[in-house]
């Protein structure tokens, strides 16, 4: 990851390396600008005969001056030259990225919740289809289209250095696209105002060779493996009853699907949309005080005993 | 056709006797009385201008509170929530509470004076807008101490507004609050339009208006067609919210993006409405500390109406990235790039005037000029995000908030205190301290620029808006401790601002009627003026009726000690909308109760319909149908009668 991983003036894909020369451009446009200015403004005031208060202004004639009216048409010409070469530069390069890739490599559905992204990778053969969440694997060198879907308020899908930001909106779909040219890890963030938690509503886009993805995607349409230790069993029981009101474990009696997949919750980097690493120590921390940790989240305290706490731990960690 | 009104007045000079009759019928009662029941414009306006400016000082605050939250990654001062209605209180005060009614009290205070009038052509309306303006500020504040502010930013987008997702009381707050303070910005808008067309002094044509009169009567207009959209959006959010309907959601086939379209057809008109009668400030001060002329008069008078109409076909570039087809962007993406033009007149025309002239250095020049350069910035980071690509990763960064500030802080505040420091001695007698002011000055800019200019770079390294914290290792940590340390350099600067009021108003009274030898209407007269500003109307034949000695203009003298008496009842007189014949004389209302009893009642319907007290509510609308009648009720004085009947 880069120093700024959120930062968009180095691009990592298609789509994000389209703009930048047209972000760079007006940027250049803009602060040419604003050091002319500056210079002409710092002559003309230090041209200034006084320097005081009413004393000082009182004493110096009023006079008609020239008319000047040259400095407002020569300005304007002068301003025209950069404003029609962005307009033309901009339609050109909407027209270049605004539209979904005509043949997509892989289609996603992504739906915002508050505060965290299920990814859904859907497949002809309906035993191949399933969900994720906050961790967005894709193969790299193909266009990759995502429909967005607002699950509950609008949120806004961006990854600043494969794309700029599409909304998610509830009642309609909108399509984003992206491309990455080399595998990597990619942040995403949402971008639009949602609630408590939109400063942690994070994402992570993983990607990698035509082979690493093929490979995770089978590992992820498996389901869940079952317990082996008494410590595990009771572990998983536990998930079921008080985990599954809310979230899936493929293969198990968990199977609402209002919070995060969590058949392959330990293949991910991140926990909570971004907001802690995921290890076991900071997946226990996680379930026993999300309020703590996220304050408003969706997701309850657990109040569980240290033994429930090491069994669910000791059955959530098999979930590779 | 009454003959009454076609009474031709008698012309005469000032004199003592004639002065004690004005003073007699225009003065306010003093004491409680006059203070609630006073029409006098330039009470009103001063009223609007110190509450605008104890709003300014609670947005500050807040501001300084959130800036301490984020001066560091994962600082926990603030709770999410706390956090979340501090920014959208923040946006609230300083864009409806601050930004429109210190413009308003400006002009409200100003716009007779510089129009040769003795009142705005609405008197008790003028009134009226005031307290509901009081009222409705109140009313959102009360939101916010009982922990029930807005927690949905100021553009309040559903549905996280809606009550699935919000079922406080923050939200019906906001809306009904909104919707109140709607009023006092439309009535308000009225009587600047008609006060602008219709009570100008005789030869005081179209083409003779002091640019800041352009300027908020183009805002004005634009008011009255745009705050019905944001009315109607907030009412039928608090529908929504209360009664079921569903003309926001999705699951009843409403739709989010209906609220987005209603608030920034609104929101982006009202952004040139703040900034178009500041703009007006630096155009009509700028040449008086030039001595000159202003460069380019009609080039800049018509640019701010050009800019006004643009303005209301620019909206959707707050919506880029919300999936709308890519022909509607590309309209809005060219009028975005397009309204650079006619902002670029008057950055020009400023320019001009400066090189031109020969600029004497005062805190008001200091404060005029800079606006020149914060305008320019504003500007062309505004023009960056008006295309399309580029917006979609700008938008919701830092980067925007550092541009929305740029040109909030930059064209409203800086121009404002410049005003200030050059109209204050009209409106007081007492000049501000230079020394002070230099200290002021500096202080302010180079704390804004501290904290606003490295805000840019926040937001190009992917900084989004609205987060309540921000986790280490983004790149983001010196620059967010830079703001925050500008942040407050910048509020010591607008303590110093104060601090030089304060002090200004404890000195003696001996500013006289010109201090700067400036040349319009408002320099004519006493300062502070009396209470029925011109004894003899004058009659005027230039933009510069006090610099005509020297600029030889049209080789005419305007008449500033010779005109009409008009003193036989409370009256002014009314003239053409574009060349400024007189045509008709303006009987005046007296003093009233009125409008403080119609703003009491209306404030009552607000809560009541707040709390679903409808008794309340009933009694408020009870309260208001009684006011009107009272308002209404006719009155011979005032020519509502047929003279003799």
């Amino acid at each position: 990851m880069s120093l700024a991983p959120l930062g968009y003036l180095d691009a990592a894909g298609r789509r994000a390396h389209s703009i930048l020369p047209l972000t760079w451009f007006t940027l250049s446009v803009a602060t040419a600008v604003c050091i002319v200015i500056a210079a002409l403004l710092w002559i003309a005031v230090r041209r200034a005969p006084k320097n005081g208060g009413a004393l000082e202004t009182r004493s110096v004639p009023v006079e008609r001056g020239s008319n000047g009216i040259n400095w407002i048409t020569v300005g304007l010409l002068i301003s025209c030259v950069p404003l029609l070469v962005t307009l033309v530069w901009t339609m050109a390069a909407l027209a270049a990225v605004s539209g979904p890739p005509s043949h997509p490599g892989l289609t996603l559905d992504v739906t915002a919740h508050q505060w965290w992204w299920e990814v859904r990778y859907d497949a002809t053969n309906p035993s191949e289809t399933f969900a994720t969440a906050n961790e967005i694997h894709i193969p790299v060198g193909v266009p990759v289209l995502v429909r967005l879907h607002g699950g509950d308020v609008i949120h806004s899908f961006w990854v600043p250095k494969l794309s700029g930001k599409t909304d998610a909106i509830p009642g309609q779909t909108n399509l984003s696209w992206m491309q990455a040219d080399q595998p990597g890890r990619y942040r995403g963030q949402c971008s639009e105002y949602c609630g408590f938690q939109h400063a942690n509503m994070a994402f992570e886009v993983v990607a990698e060779s035509q082979a690493d993805f093929a490979s995770w995607r089978a590992a992820e349409v498996q389901p869940a493996p079952d317990p082996i230790t008494p410590a595990q069993a009771r572990g998983q029981a536990l998930v079921q009853y008080r985990c599954g009101l809310c979230h899936q474990v493929r293969g198990t009696g968990a199977g609402a699907i209002s919070a995060p997949d969590l058949t392959h919750l330990m293949s991910r980097r991140t926990l909570a949309a971004g907001r802690l690493l995921n290890n076991p120590g900071s997946l226990i921390g996680w379930i026993q005080d999300p309020q703590g940790i996220k304050p408003g989240t969706q997701m309850p305290n657990q109040y569980l005993s240290a033994q429930q706490l090491s069994d669910v731990q000791a059955y959530l960690v098999l979930l590779r | 056709m009454r003959p009454a009104d076609y009474r031709t007045p008698a012309i005469g000079s000032d004199s003592l006797a004639h002065q004690a009759r004005l003073l007699e019928v225009w003065a306010t009662a003093p004491g409680l009385k006059g203070f609630f029941s006073s029409v006098d414009h330039k009470q009103i306006g001063i009223r609007y201008i110190v509450t605008a400016f104890l709003f300014l000082a609670l947005g500050g605050i807040e501001a300084l509170v959130m800036r301490l939250q984020l001066a560091g990654p994962n600082l926990s001062l603030l709770t999410p929530e706390q956090y979340n209605q501090l920014f959208s209180t923040h946006g609230m005060t300083m864009i409806f509470l601050y930004a429109s009614p210190i413009l308003s009290g400006f002009s409200n205070y100003l716009w007779p004076l510089l129009l040769g009038s003795r009142d705005m052509a609405f008197p008790r309306l003028n009134a009226l807008s005031y307290w509901i303006y009081a009222a409705a500020g109140i009313f959102l504040y009360a939101g916010f101490l009982t922990g029930n502010g807005p927690n949905d930013g100021w553009f309040n987008y559903v549905p996280y507004a809606s009550r699935d997702y919000n079922p406080g009381l923050n939200e019906d707050f906001y809306s009904l609050g909104m919707v109140f303070l709607g009023i006092s910005t439309t009535v308000g808008a009225a009587n600047f339009i008609v006060t602008a067309l219709r009570t100008r002094a005789p030869g005081m044509s179209i083409n003779r208006l002091p640019i800041m009169v352009w300027g908020t009567l183009t805002a004005s207009a634009a008011n009255l067609v745009v705050v019905p959209a944001v009315s109607l959006a907030f009412l039928l959010l608090w529908m929504d919210r209360q009664f079921g309907t569903h003309f926001f959601d999705p699951g009843g086939g409403g739709q989010p993006l209906l609220w987005q379209h209603l608030f920034w057809i609104f929101g982006h008109p009202w952004v040139y409405a703040i900034v178009l009668p500041a703009m007006g400030m630096v155009s009509d001060g700028l040449p008086v500390f030039c001595r000159r002329p202003l460069v380019g008069y009609a080039a800049v008078a018509l640019s701010t109406v050009a800019t006004m109409i643009l303005g209301f076909g620019v909206w959707v570039h707050h919506m880029f990235a919300t999936g709308l087809p890519g022909l509607a962007l590309s309209f809005f993406s060219a009028a975005s790039i397009a309204i650079t033009l006619p902002s670029a007149v008057a950055v020009f025309a400023w320019l001009a005037t400066i090189w031109l002239g020969r600029p004497v250095i005062t805190t008001a020049l200091l404060f005029f000029a800079s606006t020149i350069l914060l305008f320019v910035i504003g500007g062309v980071s505004g023009f960056m995000t008006a295309s399309v690509p580029v917006d979609w990763q700008l938008t919701d960064t830092y980067f925007v908030v550092a541009h929305l500030h740029y040109v909030l802080i930059g064209i409203n505040v800086f121009p404002v205190v410049g005003a200030a420091y050059f109209w204050i001695p009209k409106m007081t007698g007492r000049m501000l301290d230079e020394r002070l002011g230099r200290w002021n000055f500096w202080t302010m800019f180079v704390g804004f620029n501290l904290a606003f200019l490295p805000m840019h770079v926040t937001g190009l390294l992917g900084m989004p808006r609205r987060v309540y914290t921000y986790a280490q290792g983004m790149g983001w940590d010196t620059l967010n401790l830079i703001t925050s340390i500008g942040s407050f350099v910048f509020a010591v600067g607008v303590l110093l601002f104060f601090v030089n009021v304060w002090k200004s108003l404890r000195s003696v009274a001996n500013a006289g009627p010109n201090p700067w030898d400036a040349p319009t209407l408002e320099w004519a007269v006493s300062s502070p003026p009396p209470p029925y500003n011109f004894a003899v109307i004058p009659t005027v034949v230039s933009r510069h009726p006090l610099w005509e000695n020297r600029l030889d203009e049209e080789g005419a003298v305007s008449s500033i000690e010779r005109g009409m008496l008009l003193d036989k009842g409370k009256e002014t007189v009314g003239t053409t909308a574009l060349d400024a014949v007189p045509d008709m004389v303006l009987e005046m209302p007296e003093d009233s109760f009125a409008p403080v009893l119609l703003a009491l009642g209306a404030a009552a319907l607000f809560v009541g319909l707040l709390l679903k007290a409808w008794l309340v509510a009933g009694g408020g609308t009870g309260l208001v149908a009684l006011a009107i009648l009272i308002w209404l009720w006719p009155r011979r004085e005032l020519r509502e009668r047929e003279a003799g009947s």
